[in-house]
């Protein structure tokens, strides 16, 4: 006997609130990146709970491909970090002006 | 209170206080860091939920893997000193603050109304092998995109960091 799912459920979408406060509120686009994760791993941790409730393990297969595209999604979105810190010279979302809008 | 309960309830103010450290500075190693500690909860929290295995993947793959992703890309770029300080202004927050505490309490309302989310879970333990060989099993075609998805991914950060020779520098207006 462990917690209630409605309590591993609270748990995951105080994380997900965090992860997207994290991803609106900040400038930087590492942290925005740093805020998308937090929110795919909230996610995952809904998922074990609800296969821990049904005692399937479709949960827990769907976790894996959670995290290979988490895996991905860093690779290229760092990577597009990169290229637009070379091409400008900055990371802060709000310098990227060329349109002046 | 079993003692799984109280390890759970531990566990979980751990990874809320972590990551709200995390969301909070304004270096970004210093939230890689605190962000490190809250996967690794998560880790633990995967184990006591019956999922060894995501456990082990979880920290190596997100506190392993794409957190020390995050701080090699941190020290190669030369962040710039006065874009820390402009970061995180009160007034960013009140939005995304407002529109949080909105959805966490339609939430709360929402999984304690349901009638059954009183009663604690089973212990259950999925084995590796009985994962593995369900993941086969029944989502073999899923593993075969996912796959396919990790390869597109390495092409197009290949493609992105790639060196330039004379790459065109577009000037913005305060950067240099």
């Amino acid at each position: 006997m462990i917690v209630p799912f409605g309590h591993v459920l609270s748990l995951a979408i105080l994380l997900f609130i965090l992860g997207a406060a994290c991803a609106v509120a900040h400038r930087n686009l590492i942290m925005i990146l740093i805020g998308v994760e937090i929110m795919l791993n909230a996610a995952g941790l809904a998922f074990i709970g609800a296969s821990l409730k049904w005692q399937q393990l479709d949960g827990q297969a769907f976790v894996i491909f959670i995290l290979t595209v988490a895996a991905s999604e860093v690779a290229v979105g760092l990577a597009l970090i990169v290229y637009s810190y070379r091409r400008t010279g900055s990371v802060d979302a709000n310098r990227y002006n060329l349109l002046k809008g | 209170m079993t003692i799984y309960s109280a390890i759970f309830y531990i566990l979980s103010i751990i990874i809320l206080a972590a990551t709200f450290m995390a969301i909070t500075r304004r270096d970004v190693l210093h939230a890689v860091v605190y962000l490190i500690i809250s996967f690794i909860a998560t880790g633990l929290i995967f184990y006591l939920l019956g999922a060894p295995f995501l456990a082990l993947l979880e920290i190596i793959i997100y506190a392993g893997a794409i957190m020390v992703l995050f701080l090699f890309i941190v020290m190669m770029l030369r962040l710039n000193p006065e874009d820390r300080d402009r970061e995180t202004a009160i007034t960013q927050w009140s939005p995304a603050v407002v529109l949080g505490g909105i959805t966490l309490i339609l939430a709360a309302v929402m999984v304690f109304a349901e009638p059954v989310s009183g009663t604690p879970l089973k212990a259950f333990m999925a084995s590796p092998l009985e994962l593995g060989r369900f993941l086969f099993q029944e989502y073999w075609f899923a593993v075969e995109i996912a796959s396919f998805l990790l390869l597109i991914a390495l092409v197009g950060a290949l493609y992105l960091g790639r060196y330039e020779k004379q790459a065109k520098k577009i000037p913005t207006q305060e950067g240099p």
